[in-house]
């Protein structure tokens, strides 16, 4: 079975975001950008499935810039068999990319998408079940536990107030939650063979996509800076300001 | 071999992530218990670590020096204890196999170093022979098919661990100087070879060093290294250079983590209603301690590329290892003055590696020797 797991180039986790001066979006001139955390769980539930037999190809896309094949190439580092770039300078929106991954499922023909359940810029939350509806396949997010059996997969989710697990028909769409592994770190020699995996490249036109946005950003701010507190004398003064002030008794 | 820029920066943020999500937070559990966890020594082997310095062909990585010593920068960055399971594999435990070795020695040692699979160590030093190796007592007498080799070894970093030991032994007795020792490779529970008990250390706590005890210990002749007898001196100082760069870059890694924990702490610590790192005296050793890490990793740095142009760059590695050790002893001293009284506390980093520093300025190569070294080959030079 062939498994298709799409990655994310974004802003890396451990750096600090600033809001551009005009409130237009955010500073990425100069930042570190890494693989979206999520959709490293991605890659790494693949290739746990790869090396139990249970997967037989791997294989990675990513959407957006030319820097866009170092994500991919970082897959090829993890384990992935082989990259698929989806080339585009302009903004992608969830729903362009559900499309896009239509099309290259049209072509490729996965048994399995495993992706991220969220990407750590837009914190959209989207992608996955927008392919769900498009394709009409079986969906299982928020995966913390993934057990493929015969022709169908079994996914642990996660949701408010404990675990639900659902048993899916093969073809589906699982995407991670944190807790689903622990990815690997790419070794050097890994690193090194992964120069070598093939990356195709393609465009959304090739794959008859329109990406004009259909959302509009009108303003990104900085979140308001905390406030100091303040101390209250006692516990009947506490009483009163909850009454009173903030309203919440 | 990398030589593409992409592909290296690529490894050395997976090993940026490695130190930062799983050595950095083990430090104190590998100071503690003495013991680099398995499932770290595992990992380190994965990732490729042992054989960075051991050529393409024998499974190694082949890095040239200069990517060898931007991946010291980062792994510098955490305990030195670490560092010191793969730093022989990567240096002396390897490199003479990979400079003088036959054919054979390297076809069967170097994959197995690579891998991790076994640990070299490098067996010179002595109870009564430290820098003067000229004057090594070890003796290998020439038998019936090999050698049998008495003598006692001193310090022998990570020999609890070694599954291979370059021992070096005097093959002539009649010579009293470097020209009659020899190098041997060793198998680690080759019947006569002792291992001594664990010392223990100011610091480096995890880092293993030992007595390596050799009583009528047989080794077959192909143990020797090169198949030549009376060139092992030579062998050992060709390794040196590479050595004394990597130490050189490791210290520098560790400047940086030590003004990375001064600076945060001065940032954060609270005296007369202000962060200390407001006050300029505090300002000035942060600045001092910035400077001098900067200088020793332009210096690493330019002298490692000059070696991968072919280069003779002895005297600049010396100069590498001396100025890099000693410039870390006073980032370290500085970090522990900058946290003050937390500083004298083993909570803190900095105490720790206050302590593991301290050895950088002693092996391979005492800054005394390194001192001799540039000094001799100003004057040589001079001369020529």
């Amino acid at each position: 079975m062939k498994i298709l797991v799409p990655v994310k180039r974004v802003v890396d986790y451990n750096v600090k975001i600033r809001v551009r001066p005009d409130g237009s979006g955010v500073e990425l001139a100069n930042v570190k950008m890494s693989m979206n955390p999520f959709d490293e769980i991605a890659v790494e539930e693949a290739i746990r499935l790869k090396e139990k037999g249970k997967a037989t190809e791997i294989v990675a896309v990513s959407i957006g810039p030319a820097q866009s094949a170092e994500t991919i190439r970082t897959a090829l580092a993890m384990g992935a068999d082989r990259g698929i770039l989806v080339r585009t300078d302009q903004t992608v929106e969830p729903l362009a990319v559900a499309k896009i991954l239509k099309a290259i499922i049209a072509n490729e023909n996965p048994g399995l998408v495993i992706m991220g359940k969220q990407a750590i810029d837009d914190d959209a939350n989207q992608t996955g079940q927008m392919l769900g509806a498009l394709i009409g396949w079986a969906q299982g997010t928020f995966a913390s536990k993934v057990e493929l059996g015969e022709g169908t997969v079994d996914v642990t989710r996660e949701v408010d107030g404990g675990l639900q697990t659902v048993s899916l028909k093969l073809p589906a769409i699982v995407t991670t939650d944190l807790r689903l592994n622990e990815p690997r770190y790419a070794s050097l020699p890994n690193i090194m063979k992964a120069k070598k995996k093939p990356l195709d490249e393609t465009s959304a036109e090739a794959l008859g996509v329109d990406l004009s946005p259909r959302l509009k950003v009108i303003k990104t701010a900085e979140p308001p800076v905390r406030q100091a507190g303040v101390k209250v004398g006692s516990i009947a003064d506490l009483v009163a300001k909850l009454k009173n002030e903030a309203g919440v008794l | 071999m990398i030589r593409d820029p992409d592909t290296l920066q690529a490894f050395v943020s997976q090993l940026r992530r490695f130190v930062e999500e799983r050595l950095i937070p083990r430090e104190a559990e590998v100071a503690e218990t003495d013991r680099i966890p398995p499932d770290i020594v595992s990992e380190m082997r994965e990732m490729g670590l042992f054989g960075m310095s051991i050529p393409e062909d024998f499974g190694g990585l082949g890095l040239t020096m200069e990517e060898e010593v931007t991946v010291a920068f980062e792994f510098g960055r955490t305990s030195p204890a670490f560092r010191s399971l793969v730093g022989t594999n990567n240096g002396i435990g390897s490199q003479g196999i990979v400079i003088d070795g036959t054919p054979e020695q390297k076809a069967y040692y170097l994959p197995r170093l690579a891998s991790g699979e076994i640990v070299g160590s490098f067996a010179l030093t002595e109870p009564d022979v430290g820098s003067d190796a000229g004057s090594l007592r070890t003796n290998a007498r020439r038998v019936d098919g090999g050698y049998v080799i008495n003598g006692t070894k001193r310090y022998i970093t990570n020999a609890p661990h070694a599954g291979l030991f370059t021992v070096f032994a005097r093959t002539d007795p009649d010579s009293k100087h470097a020209g009659g020792v020899s190098a041997f490779l060793v198998d680690g529970g080759t019947p006569g070879l002792k291992i001594g008990k664990i010392d223990k250390k100011m610091g480096q706590k995890g880092a293993h060093t030992a007595d390596v005890i050799f009583e009528d210990c047989f080794v077959p002749e192909s143990a020797l290294l090169g198949g030549r007898e009376n060139v092992g001196f030579k062998t050992a100082m060709k390794v040196l250079d590479r050595g004394r760069l990597h130490i050189g870059a490791v210290c520098v890694g560790v400047a940086y983590r030590l003004i990375e924990e001064s600076l945060r702490y001065a940032m954060d610590r609270k005296q007369f209603g202000q962060p200390i790192s407001e006050f300029q005296l505090v300002q000035a050793m942060l600045a001092d301690s910035r400077t001098e890490a900067y200088a020793g990793k332009a210096m690493v740095l330019e002298t490692a590329r000059r070696k991968d142009l072919g280069e003779n760059v002895a005297t600049d590695a010396a100069c590498c290892k001396l100025f890099c050790s000693e410039m870390v002893g006073r980032v370290a001293d500085r970090a522990v003055q900058i946290h003050g009284g937390a500083g004298y506390i083993a909570e803190y980093a900095v105490e720790r590696f206050y302590r593991d520093v301290r050895l950088f300025r002693i092996y391979e190569g005492t800054s005394q020797i390194q001192q001799l070294v540039i000094a001799r080959n100003m004057v040589k030079e001079a001369r020529a």
